[in-house]
């Protein structure tokens, strides 16, 4: 533990945290810094992962340590005076502390941090802090012990540690088969194309702890005898690439990466960060390397595998970013400490990206095998708005929708494949009540068929035809046999796709239509949207009882549909509404009615 | 399929008058180097903010990639762009944590404000709509992206207000 010598203040700056104000704190903060009144050191970090309380900021002082919320620019100088100068500690905002008591908020209970160890605790852009908190340790202490790539690559597989990508292949057999494959010249890839809508853990990462990433990639590479490490990161992750690029430039400054890395072993290992261009099928493998050879990022078929002929023809193992992360602890703290955490067949921790309807929505590292439920009820504080839990979306447009009645599914590879929905990067999309699955489905289909490379005549061609036929459900043209179409498209398109997104673009109509029928059926012949979503299926009327005729509705209906006198009951004429919903949100009297 | 996002008709405009000059640095750069077509593209986008013309020209006499395939690269990805945009592009986020807190309200607020269908841009240049898959901000969603500056928790009145804002500040640049 370091002696303060002055109370430290530190802003978390996320790309998350900038977004609700975090960099305007930051700038008020070095003012206030500056006027020299009050005396502290001001630093930053990066996400910690509570992104429903951005903008974060932490002190520092010699009562322990605060972490408070909601820090926009015009509370903080309050927040400064009260906590610094009037030793005070402000309960109301502060959301977590290691001061005296001891307690720590709900949302860090229950969560083990091994790949976001460092994120929201150091400075992403010094390498003297994420040094301090082991970075670079374990390539040194390889180099140094003389450890064999073998040893190496055993400790990765006994550690269990699966592609946190998605795909979930052991990461340690993946490396012993680009490690077997001959060679004069070997790549190592960082996939951080993070393109699954709904996660950003990979974001987060990159922009919290860099250092670990590139460690983790130096290790795969002397692992696998490789000499060179290309980053593929999206090009709408600004702030990522620019704190991957300075570390990058750190670690080259002080020998750890280039020519003969630490200055005396023989191994030479050299990264760049190379910027996707928007395509999400850029994630596959073989679509990545044809993306950085500078091709359309079209997948190609499998075998050869990257392991054998990747990047350039060459043998290439690639990875994707979380799963880098987390090498370096492994081989730190060996594989049976990895191993601890997890069920039999699923090792280890994961990062979840909670989002959607979900009261404390943010990242959370926890062990694998802990059920839907407790992340969402325990971690996540529940739902909106005291709303109902309906659904959880798992893995984005590869994945499918849990519905609550198995929220005590475990969050593992093969318990949450075998509802039907794949564990994915760990987005989690939580839905209540008020969520349409069929327009959920609809906006995933959208997704794939626009991100459809278009190589595979079913998965160019059926997507679209899928993506119509719930368009036409969804507009209240639902045919009886539409269902049955939906699932012969479905299957058709799983089975004669080259690559993952094809193979999987029709789960999150499967598994909707699985656990909701009725919802489909209610489309198709009740001509109704349960939840209330689907806009042309919605009927609008005005309960007389409520209505006080104040008029505001009938002034708001944009195709005058809506007629009454003033102090009258008014009346929406059918014909002529197009739901738009206007009077609903405007009534102030809870008069109009939808159903 | 993704080439659908290039409107039937479109040509990749021609403007001779553009000054070329400023990308002789970025060529020099990957001379030689394989894999460098995306990055030329990248850098070109950077500097005019679209592909003129001329760039898949230039890219070809300089790398000997054909302007066929440079062109199907640029078509590929959905960053690249082959008409001049607006000063401020307004990247509604339509990713699945924003869809489902009503993403689709904020784009049509956006329609109506400022007469403008996804991917056009205002007589005036100084707004283009975008629709994008994720900004990764999803927990402060809906989100919406203009300039490098992203806002969070929009509704679509929020939404209006700062395009309002940057209007007033443009006008006023004017003045």
């Amino acid at each position: 533990m370091e002696i303060l010598t002055k109370p430290r203040v530190v802003v978390g700056l996320g790309s998350c945290g900038i977004a609700a104000g975090a960099a305007k704190t930051y700038d008020r903060l070095s003012a206030i810094k500056a006027a020299g009144i009050i005396d502290f050191e001001l630093s930053k970090t990066s996400c910690v992962g509570m992104c429903y309380k951005e903008p974060l900021v932490e002190i520092h002082d010699e009562r322990g340590w605060v972490m408070y919320g909601d820090m926009t620019e015009d509370r903080i100088q309050e927040i400064l005076n009260r906590h610094i100068v009037q030793k005070e500690t402000i309960e109301e905002f502060a959301v977590s502390t290691k001061s005296l008591n001891g307690s720590e908020d709900a949302f860090f209970e229950g969560q083990v941090r091994i790949a976001l160890r460092n994120c929201g605790h150091i400075d992403p852009e010094s390498l003297e802090q994420a040094e301090k908190h082991e970075a670079y340790q374990a390539i040194r202490s390889i180099l140094t012990t003389k450890k064999s790539s073998a040893d190496v690559i055993q400790t990765v597989l006994d550690s269990g540690l699966r592609g946190r990508g998605g795909g979930g292949f052991p990461t340690g057999l993946k490396w012993r088969f680009a490690a077997q494959s001959e060679g004069d010249e070997k790549y190592i890839i960082c996939n951080a194309d993070e393109g699954d809508p709904g996660a950003f853990m990979d974001r987060s990462l990159l922009e919290g702890d860099p250092h670990a990433v590139l460690e983790g990639m130096m290790i795969g590479g002397y692992s696998i005898g490789a000499s060179t490490g290309v980053i593929y990161c999206r090009a709408e992750y600004p702030l990522a690439i620019k704190r991957l690029n300075i570390a990058i430039a750190q670690a080259k400054a002080k020998g750890y990466l280039g020519e003969n890395v630490f200055g005396q072993s023989d191994f030479s290992f050299d990264i760049y960060v190379k910027e996707g261009a928007g395509a999400f099928v850029c994630g596959e493998e073989t679509a990545l390397i044809a993306s950085i050879e500078g091709q359309r990022g079209m997948p190609r078929k499998r075998p050869p595998f990257p392991a054998l002929s990747g990047l350039w023809q060459k043998p290439t193992n690639i990875n994707n970013v979380e799963t880098w992360a987390n090498i370096p602890w492994i081989i730190n703290h060996g594989a049976a400490a990895y191993a601890a955490y997890g069920t039999e067949k699923s090792k280890g921790t994961k990062v979840f990206a909670l989002t959607g309807k979900i009261l404390h929505g943010g990242l959370v590292e926890v062990p694998m095998g802990i059920t839907i439920n407790e992340i969402i009820f325990k971690l996540g504080g529940g739902i909106q708005n005291g709303k109902k839990f309906k659904a959880v979306q798992l893995g984005g447009p590869s994945g499918g929708c849990i519905p609550a009645e198995l929220g005590n599914t475990p969050v593992d590879y093969d318990s949450v494949n075998a509802t039907g929905a794949i564990m994915g990067s760990g987005g989690m999309v939580v839905m209540d009540e008020s969520t349409c699955m069929i327009d959920l489905a609809k906006f995933f289909l959208h997704f794939t068929q626009d991100e459809s490379c278009g190589k595979c005549t079913f998965c160019r061609i059926g997507t679209k035809r899928m993506l119509e036929i719930l368009e036409r459900i969804t507009e209240g043209k639902g045919e009886p046999d539409d269902i049955q179409k939906l699932e012969t498209l479905a299957y058709q398109i799983k089975n004669n796709s080259l690559c993952g997104l094809g193979q999987t673009a029709p789960n999150p109509v499967l598994t909707t239509l699985k656990y909701f029928r009725h919802e489909y059926e209610a489309h198709i012949f009740d001509k109704k949207c349960p939840a209330k979503v689907c806009k042309p299926l919605l009927h609008y009327s005005i309960d007389a009882e409520k209505c006080t005729g104040c008029t505001v509705c009938a002034k708001k209906c944009p195709v005058d549909a809506i007629n009454g006198d003033r102090k009258q009951t008014h009346i929406i004429n059918q014909a002529i509404c197009i739901q738009c919903g206007e009077c609903y949100t405007v009534c102030k009297f809870e008069a109009v009615m939808v159903d | 399929m993704r080439i659908n996002r290039i409107a039937v008709g479109e040509n990749i405009s021609l403007d001779q008058s553009l000054d070329m000059l400023p990308l002789e640095p970025v060529f020099k750069k990957y001379k030689n180097k394989h894999g460098s077509l995306i990055p030329l593209l990248q850098a070109a986008q950077t500097h005019f903010g679209y592909l003129p013309g001329q760039v898949f020209q230039m890219i070809a006499d300089e790398t000997g990639i054909p302007v066929a395939d440079i062109y199907g690269v640029a078509t590929f990805y959905a960053q690249f762009r082959l008409k001049p945009v607006g000063k401020n592009i307004i990247k509604v986020c339509h990713g699945t944590a924003c869809h489902v807190q009503n993403a689709n309200s904020i784009t049509e607020a956006m329609r109506n404000e400022l007469h403008l269908k996804d991917g056009e841009t205002t007589p005036d240049g100084l707004f283009t709509l975008e629709s994008v898959a994720c900004l990764g901000c999803c927990s402060l969603a809906p989100v919406m992206m203009i300039g490098d500056n992203t806002y969070g928790k929009l509704n679509g009145k929020s939404a209006v207000k700062i395009v309002r804002e940057i209007k007033m500040n443009a006008s006023v640049g004017k003045q």
